[in-house]
């Protein structure tokens, strides 16, 4: 139906896209560690070895009853139902950081146990919900 | 058939096209309006702020298909050297850098309120300002290169290898830990956005899409203006 350039052209433009997805692909599976905007806690404990001078990003759930305020200081743990963080932190927190929600701490790490935060970053899950459905979502 | 596609009878179509596809805009970008600013309720845990998403997603959305369209329309370019698809092509990357533009400036008006920063380098933003990046390029080739049949090609170039970043785009927030939160909808689960703020997004989708039609005709038909001034009958 269409002409042999046209075949010859298409041959071609499907080998390049190829060759170049697989590059792609490559370049962003070696540099994984710098796309990834953060680690769990179990990243942390799988660790080789801690560099105390480099800053880390721990994400994953604030844990349920784990904050605790203090006028210059907040303590909580991180955690992704596996593994836990403490994390200290003494400065502005964002509006969304809550028990039970996401969170993002950017700091040194002091061991395996302990970060050292430097700013904390609040995680928004994908749901939107009017404040009275999540009222009747709670009550069932 | 080129009396039918005839520049002149195109541009007489696209002007009464025009008329009308800017009343419809300006109608549904009012009701969307009106349903994201006062009708819709606020979210449970960001309040007001979710508002700001009536304008990102819809213009997230549309940035990434218009430029899958000018990814689609540039293959076959390339396949069947046809020069008419690349005025079309041209038209659209206006409103497609556009509509990054705005996906990323109100994405950091949000985050401000929400995540507690206005910018982070995680992979759906970066990939979202590469994708700023490549249409600045796409629609600077054409004005680099003066030379038509050297443009077409290296406009072609960028759209085609650049589309590989969207589905890079849309999948760095299932591949990658992310800030950004992951979609909250999807063609086979539920929604994970409550319907009474379903609504006002789909309308101020419907309001983007008229709006980059609006654009493309108006630039269609600028594209077509300097044919006629290069005394050209057809391309």
């Amino acid at each position: 139906m269409y002409g042999k350039k046209v075949k010859l052209r298409f041959l071609f433009l499907s080998l390049i896209l190829i060759v170049l997805i697989l590059t792609t692909y490559l370049v962003l599976k070696s540099l994984e560690d710098n796309v990834v905007y953060f680690i769990s806690p179990s990243d942390i404990k799988e660790l080789g070895e801690i560099n105390y001078n480099k800053k880390y990003r721990v994400g994953g759930m604030v844990k349920k009853n784990s904050v605790s305020m203090s006028t210059d200081q907040v303590n909580f743990v991180i955690t992704d139902f596996k593994n836990e963080i403490k994390v200290k932190f003494s400065g502005v927190i964002p509006n969304l950081f809550a028990e039970d929600k996401g969170v993002v701490a950017e700091g040194f790490l002091q061991d395996r146990n302990f970060l050292n935060a430097l700013k904390i970053l609040a995680k928004h899950d994908e749901n939107y919900i009017p404040p009275e459905v999540k009222e009747a979502l709670e009550e069932k | 058939m080129f009396k039918f596609f005839n520049p002149y009878r195109i541009f007489k179509i696209n002007s009464i096209l025009q008329k009308i596809v800017f009343f419809c805009f300006i109608t549904v970008l009012t009701v969307g309006l009106v349903e994201a600013l006062f009708l819709s309720p606020e979210d449970y845990l960001q309040k007001d702020s979710v508002r700001i998403m009536y304008v990102h997603v819809p213009a997230a959305w549309i940035s990434l298909g218009i430029f899958c369209l000018i990814a689609l329309i540039s293959v076959s370019v390339f396949l069947f050297k046809n020069k008419n698809l690349i005025l079309i092509s041209k038209s659209f990357a206006p409103s497609g850098i556009l509509f990054t533009l705005i996906a990323l400036v109100t994405g950091s008006i949000w985050g401000k309120p929400t995540w507690g920063t206005w910018w982070a380098w995680d992979a759906r933003i970066t990939s979202m300002l590469i994708l700023f990046i490549l249409y600045a390029l796409y629609i600077l080739s054409f004005r680099t290169f003066k030379d038509p049949d050297k443009s077409n090609k290296i406009s072609s170039i960028i759209a085609i290898f650049g589309a590989i970043n969207i589905p890079i785009i849309k999948f760095s927030v299932d591949w990658w830990n992310t800030l950004h939160q992951p979609a909250s909808i999807s063609l086979t689960e539920k929604s994970a956005i409550h319907s009474s703020m379903l609504i006002p997004l789909i309308i101020m989708t419907a309001a983007f899409a008229l709006f980059s039609v609006l654009i493309f005709l108006m630039k269609y038909n600028t594209e077509l203006i300097k044919i006629k001034n290069k005394g050209l009958k057809r391309l």
